[in-house]
């Protein structure tokens, strides 16, 4: 492990955010992460949609490529198989991630590829000021809902297990020492790693507080006898919310090997490092017969 | 030795074999040494409807099709229904014997008749009933007095993995129709083909073919797509070749994502490529321009079928030009290359790499079904690896990183508005982009100043490009009467028509653009401004080529001739649409 210091990660770019913003500790728990696993921020590309919480990547220094809105994940797919060396993370809000990407992020999660998924969770349309999103909770009044939403919230914790993701966490912003240690796993974790972040917003989201989540989650590490390798056990942690809402890693299947683990085309290394010509100079004239 | 112009076409039901047992029929005769064009017309299902292949076997190259048919093999009465009228005096029909259609109406139009058991034979053969096309194939042989062992080649090749015995039938089968084809038949019609001796190896291949044989060529390394008629060969080709020659494939869960990997890939240092028809384009057009925001250099196959919205799936158009070239919102470089036949289409599978990554924006290379589905004969040599440059712009080597003095800026302001380009993963070169306006260094930005400065910047790097686009490909006769001007596809169609204009003593050229955009408009002025008499020719319904000229180079063309039923452009189509000039000129 090398020695990588916080400073390293130090971004320039005035930040954005509302003071007491989620996104804050979050920022710092993604570099405190980074700098634990002795990971350099050269090594690391980082993808993002569009929302405040995809602005993230921007204060740190950092390889980003900040995509469009819903976008991260198939670029940061496209990043990885083109070179799996690179330490890929992807930082996605909630209607960026789950809502107009939420298709993207059912396949990425049954592809696997490793990657690491940090979807900043507020449950609400923050740069947009305040619509509600697709994890809303029933009832929830917003300007675009004012009798209060009749729709479902998505689960993305069951959503992702039932898509076949090998690790799905979830952590609270207002818990930065438990969430630097998920991101951490996450990112160790050799496979997609969601990390479903809940992040008051505290401009637009006057339920889902810092006090709100404080009241209810507890932290399944504690839990004793919890096997997050236990499928069925973990199906049911992702049923809680309201009451009482888990944190931690609460699936993780061990030994699924990576999309890219499984492309023969990438047995030779990684795509980039693998040349031009080389290697099918003399075997090209052979497409050509093939067609005769 | 005779020369020889001959169209056959292969008529029934899907899942009757038309198009399989007619490309079969097109290698026994390339491999014969005739020059060869196929091409299939089929409907948007698996089974039933109505299709058929369409063979053209000359003695001189070929570029295109032909609407006069010489021999028609209906293996159902619809065939014949459909194409009676496209037969020629002294054409033949092959069928099954009990086939029953108005056998009277075609003799009168001296159309010869070829009744044949073919189903019987089939059964006889051991075979079933589907394999009636092997046996009108072998009929078509002894008809036109091609070289047996030449289909039956073809035959062994294309059943061997279905056992010894079914390769055995089926040459039973093609060997007694074409005995008795002959016997009864050849002398009364006058329409042959022979092999050629000495001519050189050709392949046999379509535009998705060409295209990623270039592409394989230049170093395409990332392929994402999602299947999509007529754009899914491509991938599925490089999915077959992929493992030998290092190129990923990755089907994804729609075009969005297709694009974006392509994306993803393109900016950690890969040359990567997707492709699609219209619909998927129109799910790729945000990131598009995303592309084009973030200089990232991306190639995109667009092969269009006719629109609107899911339109004739499985026909061909020309409509999408004007789509591409606007598509996505706000201004950004991006470069349009209409390949026009197989030649080109090899050309703009590599040179879409070189374009994108020396330009840094996208590269969209614009084909349509019948270039995309239509094989032709081709020699080995005309597709020469060993003359691809490989040029990849201001890309920034490890040593070049090395040697970086202050922070890497990845649009950084030049003269020319290419920045160097690094691909992440340098210590000294940790660098961010954005689909927001930026600085130099990738930062988000919104005042006024710096976003003038990146859009000039970034609209700069077309100055460079125009320089490189070649200017439409001339063809025919100097000192023209008449000028025929087409994009794309229609390439094949439109040279033909010169020659038969030229061969009446009408002096007609053309004018084919492959370089759609940036625009060469001082290329073109000139050529178009020598022109006595524009026609500009092509598949769609307002003539976006035609209006882009006038855009460009205020050029008005004299005549259009466009067509928007679905079907390729051939020179009976276009002659038909210049009886008026033509009967002037008489």
């Amino acid at each position: 492990m090398s020695n990588v210091s916080l400073s390293e990660y130090q971004g320039i770019e005035a930040s954005t955010w509302c003071t007491g913003c989620g996104d804050f500790p979050i920022l710092k728990s993604v570099k405190e992460a980074l700098v634990q696993l002795g990971i350099a921020p050269h090594q690391v590309v980082m993808t993002s949609g569009i929302g405040c919480g995809s602005k993230l990547p921007h204060y740190m220094r950092v390889n980003e490529f900040n995509s469009v809105h819903g976008r991260a994940l198939p670029v940061a797919t496209g990043l990885k198989l083109a070179n799996h060396e690179y330490t890929v993370i992807s930082i996605t809000g909630d209607g960026d991630g789950y809502g107009i990407g939420g298709n993207h992020f059912i396949h990425t999660c049954r592809r696997n590829p490793d990657i690491t998924h940090i979807a900043e969770n507020n449950q609400v349309y923050g740069l947009t000021k305040g619509q509600y999103s697709p994890t809303s909770d029933l009832g929830y009044i917003t300007t675009t809902s004012p009798e209060g939403t009749i729709e479902f919230a998505i689960n993305p914790i069951a959503l992702a297990i039932a898509a076949g993701a090998t690790f799905v966490s979830r952590t609270s912003a207002g818990d930065p020492k438990h969430m630097t240690e998920v991101i951490a796993k996450a990112i160790q974790h050799k496979g997609y790693a969601l990390v479903d972040v809940l992040q008051p917003c505290v401009t637009f989201n006057k339920k889902n507080t810092y006090a709100w989540y404080k009241q209810r989650t507890y932290r399944l590490e504690e839990e004793k006898g919890y096997n997050p390798q236990d499928r069925h056990a973990a199906w049911l942690k992702a049923q809680e919310w309201e009451e009482r809402i888990p944190i931690g890693v609460i699936y993780q299947e061990v030994g699924r090997p990576t999309y890219e683990e499984q492309v023969t085309v990438l047995k030779q290394g990684p795509l980039v490092k693998q040349g031009f010509n080389g290697r099918i100079k003399d075997d090209i004239e052979l497409l050509k017969e093939a067609l005769v | 030795m005779a020369t020889f112009d001959v169209t056959i076409k292969i008529g029934g039901e899907a899942g009757q074999g038309v198009e399989s047992s007619g490309f079969g029929f097109v290698k026994a005769l390339s491999r014969g040494g005739v020059f060869v064009f196929g091409n299939s017309d089929y409907m948007s299902r698996i089974r039933g409807g109505y299709n058929f292949y369409q063979i053209r076997a000359s003695s001189e190259p070929l570029f295109c099709h032909a609407d006069e048919l010489h021999l028609l093999l209906a293996l159902n009465d619809q065939a014949i229904s459909e194409h009676k009228s496209e037969l020629v005096k002294g054409g033949a029909v092959i069928y099954n014997e009990d086939l029953k259609f108005d056998a009277d109406s075609l003799r009168a139009k001296g159309i010869l008749l070829f009744p044949m058991p073919l189903v019987k034979l089939a059964y006889e053969a051991g075979a079933d009933r589907i394999m009636a096309n092997t046996a009108a194939i072998g009929a078509a042989v002894g008809v036109t007095e091609y070289d047996f062992e030449r289909i039956a080649d073809v035959i062994r090749e294309n059943f061997k993995r279905k056992g010894e015995k079914v390769v055995e039938n089926n040459l039973k089968l093609a060997r007694q129709a074409y005995d008795i084809a002959k016997e009864k038949y050849a002398k009364s019609f006058k329409f042959k083909l022979n092999s050629i001796s000495g001519a050189p190896k050709r392949m046999v291949l379509h535009g998705n073919q060409a295209i990623c044989l270039g592409a394989i060529g230049g170093g395409c390394r990332f392929m994402a797509g999602y299947p999509m008629t007529p754009a899914s060969t491509i991938i599925e080709y490089l999915s077959a070749n992929g493992n030998q020659f290092g190129v990923l494939t990755k089907q994804t869960e729609d075009e969005i994502s297709a694009i974006l990997m392509t994306i993803g890939a393109a900016h950690a240092g890969v040359r990567s490529m997707t492709a699609t028809s219209g619909g998927g384009f129109s799910l790729m057009v945000e990131a598009l321009g995303m592309a084009g925001c973030t200089e990232t250099p991306i190639v995109v196959v667009e092969a269009q079928r006719a629109g609107p919205s899911t339109g004739l799936p499985t026909r061909t158009e020309q409509g999408d030009l004007e789509f591409v070239l606007r598509a996505s919102q706000g201004e950004f470089p991006r470069i349009i290359l209409a390949p026009g036949n197989l030649e080109q289409c090899f050309e703009a599978g590599w040179r879409a790499f070189n374009l994108a990554e020396k330009y840094q924006c996208p590269v969209i290379v614009l084909t349509d079904l019948y270039q995309s589905a239509a094989v032709r004969t081709v020699e080995l040599k005309a597709f020469d690896f060993t003359k691809i440059p490989i040029e990849r712009g201001t890309l920034l080597d490890e040593a070049a990183l090395d040697k970086l003095a202050s922070d890497y800026k990845r649009h950084a302001i030049t003269e020319s508005g290419i920045s160097p380009r690094a691909i992440p993963g340098h210590p000294k070169a940790v660098f961010m982009t954005t689909s927001d306006e930026h600085d130099e260094q990738g930062h988000i930005i919104e005042d006024a100043a710096t976003r003038n400065k990146m859009m000039e910047k970034r609209m700069r790097k077309l100055d460079l490009a125009v320089e490189e686009m070649s200017a439409p490909q001339v063809y025919g006769s100097k000192k023209a009467e008449i000028t025929l001007i087409g994009w794309g596809s229609t390439y094949g169609a439109l040279r033909e028509t010169v020659d038969r204009l030229n061969k009446e003593g009408m002096q007609a050229n053309m004018l084919h653009f492959m370089d759609l955009w940036p625009f060469p408009e001082e290329k073109v002025t000139p050529l178009l401004k020598e022109a006595k008499y524009m026609v500009c020719v092509e598949g769609n319904y307002t003539g976006q080529l035609a209006n882009m000229i006038r855009t460009y180079t205020g050029i008005q063309v004299d005549k259009r001739v466009l067509r928007y039923d679905g079907r390729p452009v051939s020179p009976k189509f276009i002659l038909e649409h210049l009886k008026d000039e033509v009967r002037l000129h008489v």
